[in-house]
């Protein structure tokens, strides 16, 4: 029984010319284009910079942040609101302010205070700059006290004095389209493995195909299972070319093992698409299924820790990201292919997901009706 | 008039009669406003810290515990051991293990130096620097605070004002690009089978045989919708106002217009899907799942595009969603107006009008 529902079910999905083209078209478009756009690069922030002072210091400072390779100098401002001006603009994307008297308080000994103000209407790139030029100011901080610890020795010695060393793991070079490409994959697999089987069914009724399904004797399991293994085998595929294209384009391998992607992916998978099958099931035409289905994939995504931090949402919305079987696949592919983390370690994750599989594939099997209503 | 008039009453019943599909339409772009102006932040919070301390002492204990009671982390666990540190990364449970060198309270009471080192896990790279940033901020108020008396006076501090945003509110971030995005995906959702669906129900062959123009046919398509479109952006606007807090601090006018636009461009986006597909499936594909990795990757709604590499930035000009964004964050988080958007509208009023002509041409008056 199984065997012949299963063939039905391939030459359904591919006797729309459309279909084996997305399959292959849609991960080489996102894979080989939007990584590049996802690289955060944080080298060129456009500075501008209101000198007040004009001194040997201001200057040294000035210097030592644009030799630091992060900054570009877009805009030189007599008072700051010019230099705002240039923010409007978009020449700029922060402002430092160093005051009049920099140096001569400085040397002094009075302290001074510096303005950094970052255009905040991007709040990552805001407090990734703001980050880079408070600690660039910080080392030259240090090296003026050195300077003039020189010649006012009693300063220095009586100092206690932490010595702060950081070191980044797993991504040393910081690169952002290494973090990127694991979680395209996993969106890619999960638009293709969610959006079709959420049409899937609600296409016969359409079509007028379900009628024929429902008088004959094929039991509800057997159907749901036919409609979901092809959507398994489509995932293995579009798993496999995503990592073929993450090897050959990115040079990325995964740092643990691949047996461990593909155990947890052919749980995820199962999970999504029985999720699509539960909606194309109540749906009761196309354009409800895929706008059901577009609801829940944009809510994955966004509440996934694709680009912002779980740990820093609100606690109901850590609630939601807790269920969002989306979530526990990205933690899992990134980990395993930056960490290199096994089963043991992803244990949480894999319980999770047998847990949404199962339930989402027994409501797909419940709720499938053979009887029109 | 009277036939084109009469043609969109015919589409309006086609819409609103079926109230299932009116419900989700309307009731989408509520929902995800809400979860995502609340849910989504860049900040950094409640990092996970694992401490490693060969021991435990006065000074460890200290800037273990300002650690732990700043905002930016959580310590969820210690260690005694360096082999725990890897494990402790590999299963997600630190973020950051800041590590105490031996005897580190003695050496520091003593010989005035200590060492600490921070080990960040930098697979999210930007999450990373920012996160060791604070981590090295906190401990240095520490050495600073140990000072006392002898506090040091060369130090330059600096000040931050965080400019449009001082508060740092994720909505602000997040309002402007999710408006966008929950636009333009919609409404290209909803107009991208309009004609497809009369190609597969059979339809079309009726409109084709009757003396309509195109023309009329795609308008009185495009009307409903935008009706529709517009009660979805009044709801989510006014749902950032009052809900998330996020005003229009410039022209409403100026924003108001510019997504008028902004929904005809995504609806004739649609409909241009629409006259090039043959099958429902695959019109909403493209329309769903095609248009919504461009519109989260190449609108600026996340990653700035002047960072992007040249060729890349070429292409997210083709992006409506680019040129929205950019209007509205300028429109309402940094309270500008008309005369700094100008630039941002012509090029949707273009875009409006190269989709219109294309769809013209690409719709076709005879079935294959």
């Amino acid at each position: 029984m199984l065997k012949y529902l299963l063939r039905k079910e391939f030459k359904q999905l591919f006797r729309n010319p459309f279909i084996p083209k997305m399959l292959l078209g849609f991960p080489l478009m996102v894979l080989l284009v939007l990584p590049w756009a996802a690289s955060y690069e944080i080298k060129n922030l456009n500075l501008s910079i209101v000198d007040n002072d004009h001194s040997t210091y201001s200057r040294k400072l000035t210097e030592k942040i644009i030799s630091s390779g992060y900054f570009r100098l877009t805009d030189e401002s007599s008072s700051f609101k010019q230099a705002l001006k240039s923010i409007e603009k978009n020449k700029s994307d922060i402002i430092l302010e160093i005051p009049p008297h920099f140096e001569k308080d400085l040397i002094n000994g009075q302290g001074t205070k510096l303005m950094i103000a970052p255009n905040a209407v991007n709040g990552m790139k805001a407090g990734v700059g703001m980050s880079y030029v408070a600690s660039i100011i910080g080392d030259f901080n240090t090296e003026i006290i050195q300077d003039l610890a020189l010649s006012t020795p009693a300063v220095n010695s009586s100092v206690p004095s932490i010595q702060i060393d950081s070191q980044f793991k797993f991504n040393p070079h910081l690169n952002y389209r290494v973090y990127m490409v694991p979680a395209l994959i996993v969106l890619i697999l999960t638009l293709l493995c969610g959006f079709l089987p959420g049409v899937s069914i609600v296409m016969e009724k359409e079509i007028g195909t379900m009628e024929q399904i429902n008088v004959s004797p094929v039991p509800k399991g057997s159907f749901i299972l036919a409609k979901l293994i092809p959507f398994w085998i489509i995932g293995f595929f579009v798993l496999s070319v995503g990592e073929l294209i993450a090897w050959i384009v990115y040079g990325l391998v995964p740092a643990g093992h691949y047996y461990t992607i593909y155990l947890f992916a052919s749980v995820y998978v199962l999970t999504v698409s029985g999720l699509g099958l539960v909606i194309s099931n109540y749906a009761q035409t196309m354009q409800q299924a895929m706008f059901i289905v577009f609801f829940f994939m944009l809510i994955f995504i966004m509440l996934s820790g694709l680009y912002t931090p779980i740990e820093s949402m609100p606690n109901w919305a850590q609630w939601i990201a807790a269920f969002n079987p989306l979530k526990h696949f990205m933690v899992v592919m990134r980990s395993v292919f930056l960490k290199g983390s096994n089963l043991v370690d992803l244990s949480k994750e894999m319980f999770a997901l047998i847990g949404f599989a199962m339930f989402f594939n027994s409501w797909a099997i419940f709720s499938y009706r053979k009887i029109n209503n | 008039m009277k036939q084109l008039l009469s043609f969109v009453r015919k589409e309006f019943y086609h819409i609103f009669r079926d109230k299932t599909t009116m419900m989700i339409l309307l009731g989408i772009p509520i929902i995800q406003m809400i979860l995502f102006g609340f849910a989504l932040t860049t900040e950094v919070k409640n990092t996970q810290i694992v401490v490693l301390a060969p021991t435990y002492d006065d000074a460890t204990e200290r800037i273990v515990n300002k650690l732990n009671n700043s905002t930016y982390f959580d310590v969820v666990g210690r260690i005694t051991n360096k082999d725990e540190i890897e494990n402790s990364f590999r299963s997600g449970k630190a973020k950051l293990v800041v590590v105490f060198e031996d005897r580190f309270g003695e050496k520091f009471r003593h010989e005035g130096k200590g060492r600490i080192q921070l080990i960040a896990d930098a697979t999210d790279p930007n999450a990373a620097t920012t996160f060791s940033f604070y981590a090295s901020n906190i401990i240095n108020d520490y050495q600073r605070s140990m000072m006392g008396t002898t506090k040091n006076p060369y130090i330059i501090s600096p000040e931050v004002k965080m400019l449009y945003n001082p508060q740092m509110i994720g909505a602000y971030n997040f309002v402007p690009g999710v408006l966008g995005m929950i636009i333009i995906l919609i409404c290209a959702m909803m107009t991208s089978i309009a004609i497809v669906r009369e190609k597969e129900k059979g339809t079309m062959e009726v409109l084709l045989v009757s003396p309509m123009k195109p023309i009329y046919s795609i308008l009185s398509k495009i009307t409903p919708y935008f009706v529709l479109s517009c009660i979805n952006f009044a709801s989510i606007i006014l749902l950032s106002i009052f809900v998330l807090k996020v005003p229009v601090t410039g022209s409403f006018s100026a924003l108001i217009f510019i997504s008028l636009l902004y929904i005809f461009v995504s609806l004739a986006l649609g409909l241009l899907i629409s006259t090039l597909t043959d099958s429902q499936l695959a019109a909403m594909l493209i329309s769903g799942m095609g248009l919504m990795m461009p519109v989260l990757l190449l609108s600026g709604m996340i990653f700035p595009i002047e960072s992007m590499p040249v060729w890349l930035q070429v292409i997210s000009n083709i992006v409506p969603a680019r040129w929205y964004i950019e209007a509205v964050k300028a429109i309402m988080i940094q309270g500008l107006g008309f005369a700094s958007v100008w630039k941002d509208m012509t090029i949707l009023a273009f875009m409006a009008f190269v989709l219109i002509i294309v769809s013209l041409k690409k719709f076709k008056v005879r079935l294959e």
